[in-house]
Formats: C-alpha cells, sequence, structure tokens
C-alpha cells in the first residue's frame, strides 16, 4: 500500500494529463461518433421510393453506409489505429496523432451508433409517424420535433454504454503514441521500474471515470422524463395568460 | 351546398388486393357523415387515403375543386386543412398536452408562439381538457388522451375533421366523454366524417350515413334511410349482426 500512495505522490501529475487525454478523446469520439451515427441511423431507417432517381441514390448511400458499418465493427480498433495512422504516413500525410485519434474513435464509434440510432427510429410507433403527417409536418420536423426526441431518449443507455466503451478502448490508441492513460501508466511503469503498482492506480481512474459518467447519465435520463406528477393548471393560472409549454 | 371533398373514381390495392373499388363520395360543408361497414371493408383505408397517409391507385381527390393528386400541389398545406383523429389516439409521448397542440401550428401554420398557445388553450377549453397543460401523454387515460388529440387536430383550424374509430379503442366508461364532444362539435357546424361503430351516436348526429361493403360505397342516404329502412340485404344484414352485439 505504501508503495502505491509513493507512486501517486510522485507521478499524480502524469496520471492526471493522462486521464485528461482519454476523457478528452472519449468525449469527443463520443460526440463525433453520435453525430456521424445520427446522419448514417436516419438516411438508413429513410424507407426507399418507389422509383426514379431518388431510390437508386438512397440505394447507392445505403450500400456504403453498409460497408462503412460492417468494416468498422467486424475490425479491431487497435488495427484500425495502426492501419489509418500510418497508412496514411505511408502516403505522405503526417497526421496530428491526437486529431487522429479522435478521428479513429469517432468513425468506430459511428458505426456501433448508426445501428443503435436505426433501431431507435424504427422502434418508434408508426402512429407517431402518422400522427405528425396528418398534421401537415415535412419529414424534417416530423423526425426533428417527434421521432428523434423520442429514440434518443429510449437510446440514452446504449449511448451511455457506447461512452463508458470509449473511455475503456481509447487504450489501444498508446499504440500510436497517444499520451491518453495506459500510455502514461506504461511510462510511469518503466521508470519506475514496477507494473502492478501503476498500474493499479490505472485502474482505479478507469473506473472513477465510468463509473461517474455512468451515473451522470442516468441523471440526465431522469432530468429527461421530466416529473413524475402534473399540477392541474388552475383557473387564476390560466388567467393570467398562457405560458406553458416549450415553445416549439 | 358547397362542397370541400370530392372524391371521383377512387380505387386503391395493396398488391394484388383491391381495397377500394371505384368509390364516388362528396363532403359538403357543415355536413356530418358517418362511414359504417364491417371490419375490413375498407373505412380506414378510406379515410387514409383522403389525407394521403395511404396512396390512392387511381382516381381523384378534388378539395374545394382542386385535384389534390396532382404532383403540383403540396401535400403539407393539404393535410394541414384537414384535422385527423385515430383509434390509438397517437398523442406525442415527448410532449405534454399544450406542446402536442402547439407543435404543428408553429412548425406548418408557422404561427406565432403567443397565438398558437391561445389557440390551443381555446380548443382544449372546447374538449374540457384546459387543466392539463402540464401532462404528458401517458399520465392521462384513454378518454382524456382522445379529446387531447381532437383538440390538437382543432388547433390547426381545419376545414375537415376525419375521425377513424375514435371510441374503438376505449374503455366503456369513456366512450361517452368522447361522443359528447364530438356532438358538441357537431352542433357547432364543424365538417365532419366519422368512421363509428357506434350506430347511436350516427343515428343522432350524421346528416348522412354510408355503408361501406367489401371496397365499395353499398347504400348511402340519411340515417333513417340507412339504418332504419336499409334498402340492401348487405346493410340489412350489417345492421342485424352489429345491432344484436
Ligand atoms: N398496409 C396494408 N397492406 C395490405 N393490406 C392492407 C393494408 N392496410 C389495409 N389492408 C387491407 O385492406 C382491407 C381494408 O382495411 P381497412 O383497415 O380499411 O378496413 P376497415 O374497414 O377500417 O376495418 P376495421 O373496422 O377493422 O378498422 C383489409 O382487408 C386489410 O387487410
Ligand atoms: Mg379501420
Amino acid at each position: 500500500m505504501g508503495q502505491i500512495w509513493e507512486i501517486v505522490i510522485k507521478y499524480w501529475p502524469m496520471y492526471l494529463r493522462g486521464a485528461g487525454v482519454t476523457l478528452y478523446l472519449s468525449i469527443l469520439g463520443t460526440v463525433f461518433g453520435f453525430i456521424i451515427g445520427l446522419l448514417a441511423g436516419i438516411i438508413r431507417s429513410i424507407p426507399v421510393p418507389e422509383d426514379g432517381w431518388k431510390r437508386i441514390l438512397l440505394r447507392a448511400v445505403n450500400a456504403i453506409l453498409a460497408v462503412y458499418i460492417a468494416i468498422f465493427r467486424g475490425t479491431p480498433m487497435i488495427v484500425q489505429a495502426m492501419v489509418i495512422y500510418y497508412g496514411a504516413a505511408q502516403a505522405g500525410f503526417e497526421m496530428d496523432r491526437m486529431a487522429a485519434g479522435i478521428m479513429i474513435v469517432s468513425i468506430n464509434t459511428g458505426a456501433y451508433m448508426a445501428e443503435i440510432i436505426r433501431g431507435g427510429i424504427i422502434s418508434i410507433d408508426t402512429g407517431q409517424f402518422e400522427a405528425a403527417q396528418a398534421l401537415g409536418m415535412n419529414p424534417v420536423q416530423t423526425m426533428t420535433k417527434v421521432v428523434l426526441p423520442q429514440a434518443i431518449r429510449n437510446i440514452l443507455p446504449a449511448i451511455g454504454n457506447e461512452f463508458v466503451i470509449n473511455i475503456k478502448d481509447t487504450s489501444v490508441l498508446n499504440v500510436i503514441s497517444i499520451t491518453e492513460l495506459y500510455f502514461q501508466t506504461s511510462t510511469v511503469a518503466g521508470i519506475h521500474f514496477s507494473f502492478f503498482g501503476p498500474f493499479f492506480i490505472a485502474c482505479i481512474l478507469y473506473f472513477i471515470m465510468t463509473y461517474a459518467v455512468t451515473r451522470i447519465l442516468r441523471m440526465v435520463e431522469k432530468r429527461l422524463d421530466g416529473p413524475k406528477n402534473y399540477a392541474l393548471t388552475s383557473r387564476a393560472r390560466k388567467g393570467k395568460g398562457v405560458q406553458y409549454g416549450e415553445g416549439n | 351546398m358547397e362542397k370541400v371533398i370530392e372524391i371521383r373514381h377512387l380505387s386503391k390495392s395493396f398488391g394484388t388486393h383491391g381495397v377500394l373499388k371505384d368509390i364516388d363520395f362528396t363532403i359538403n360543408k357543415g355536413e356530418v357523415v358517418c362511414v359504417i361497414g364491417a371490419s375490413g371493408s375498407g373505412k380506414s383505408t378510406l379515410l387514409r387515403c383522403i389525407n394521403l397517409l395511404e396512396k390512392p391507385s387511381g382516381g381523384e381527390i378534388l378539395y374545394n375543386g382542386t385535384n389534390i393528386l396532382d404532383k403540383r400541389n403540396s401535400i403539407y398545406s393539404y393535410r394541414a386543412r384537414l384535422g385527423m383523429v385515430f383509434q390509438q389516439f397517437n398523442l406525442f409521448h415527448n410532449l405534454n398536452v399544450l406542446t402536442n397542440c402547439v407543435v404543428a401550428q408553429r412548425q406548418v401554420l408557422k404561427r406565432p408562439l403567443e397565438e398558437a398557445r391561445k389557440i390551443a388553450m381555446k380548443y382544449l377549453e372546447v374538449v374540457g381538457m384546459e387543466q392539463y397543460l402540464d401532462a404528458r401523454p401517458m399520465q392521462l387515460s384513454g378518454g382524456q388522451q382522445q379529446r387531447v388529440a381532437i383538440a390538437r387536430a382543432l388547433s390547426m383550424e381545419p376545414d375537415v375533421m376525419l375521425f377513424d374509430e375514435p371510441t374503438s379503442a376505449l374503455d366503456p366508461e369513456m366512450v361517452g366523454e368522447v361522443l359528447n364532444v364530438m356532438k358538441h362539435l357537431a352542433e357547432a357546424g364543424l365538417t365532419m366524417l366519422v368512421v363509428t361503430h357506434e350506430m347511436g351516436f350516427a343515428k343522432d348526429v350524421a346528416d348522412r350515413v354510408v355503408f361501406m361493403d367489401q371496397g365499395v360505397i353499398m347504400e348511402e342516404g340519411s340515417p333513417e334511410q340507412v339504418l332504419i329502412h336499409p334498402q340492401k340485404d348487405r346493410t340489412r344484414e350489417f345492421l342485424k349482426r352489429t345491432l344484436r352485439t
């Protein structure tokens, strides 16, 4: 125990920086991955029109997306990192390591998110789409005001799951020398000539991060669900002019 | 009489299955038309073709004289002129009662927020739900949800209201509150097309009753003509079966 404490006191700035980079990578990777997945998931859930050039275009885009999803879900991120980073280097592109890391995590997360979001959309009752259409809403309005808010609420646990996975899996980016927590821990281990102590500390730090993220997302979910009860609107409140609703 | 919607030779098939066959049918301004018929006779499909939730296979739908199947006409602004009430209510689960009634006014009609809220309040009062502004749909009973759904459609101030079996999914004790609201709307002069199994409602409220059978309009006339003195065997059989249960 004393030995571990000694390592903490001596190397805490390295650990902190490593944890910071890990969080940075996984937050940006999850956000960008969500955006990629949102676009891909929406496109993949559009019903194919019966005829015309739109049918051909949508078919083509869907085929490309299917390939993207299959490849990135079907290969390990550690291998993707090597192929993309050193592939770019061989082609004469010296990529910024951090930018490459963010890109790899985002593209990888996007492939999983696309399927999660498509699942979220198709799980919404067709009655919700039809009610919006019957009111004259166009597809974009229907999506943004009715379907996506419900779909995203429903898949929030799965999105949180991706975030947690990213916190852990960004550790593989040490293979392209990104100074995230695993990389820093290895460095500490090298300087200190021991493995158990340094990695035990990393273990605790990873756990704190994933646990905190899980709790925060639970809170967000509760907020989104709104209050369990509603108050009846009194006549007096009504008389003062209407001031409720979210202003959509 | 002023025609609001006129349907000519409307047909609809799903694959090889002909569901609507050569339907001719008119809704006049201020009229309440009830559509009755056995399950599977095509009543819902007719309503869904009228607001283009289903694409008709053939024929014409004239709205104030213009054919809305013509590709040049915007289906979005046309749909906004028709209110639709579904059997399963279909309130937006992510929005509270007031916002359910506001969202399409803002998005489709581009009404200012204050105006949209005022109009929503007006129609929520009409259906007796003005005290539930903050409630979410899942926190309401079926009858309450359906009344909000009616207010949501009315908030668009449509020319015609289409109802597809609005009380069929309700517990018996809630059917009355919804039918009362509809009766009230009919008395106020709203143009309504109602698919229903409530023969009492059809008899009391309808100006005209349409009996559908296997995708065709078999018989049409005043409630008395169709419900009390039907001319066709199919109508008589249907009424006998329905009134017995
Ligand atoms: N999307 C669809 N695809 C294929 N067939 C359909 C579809 N929708 C309806 N049908 C068929 O069309 C026929 C008419 O259906 P519709 O829902 O219009 O009947 P309905 O008169 O409203 O019956 P109910 O009283 O049970 O609501 C039925 O035979 C039904 O199976
Ligand atoms: Mg039906």
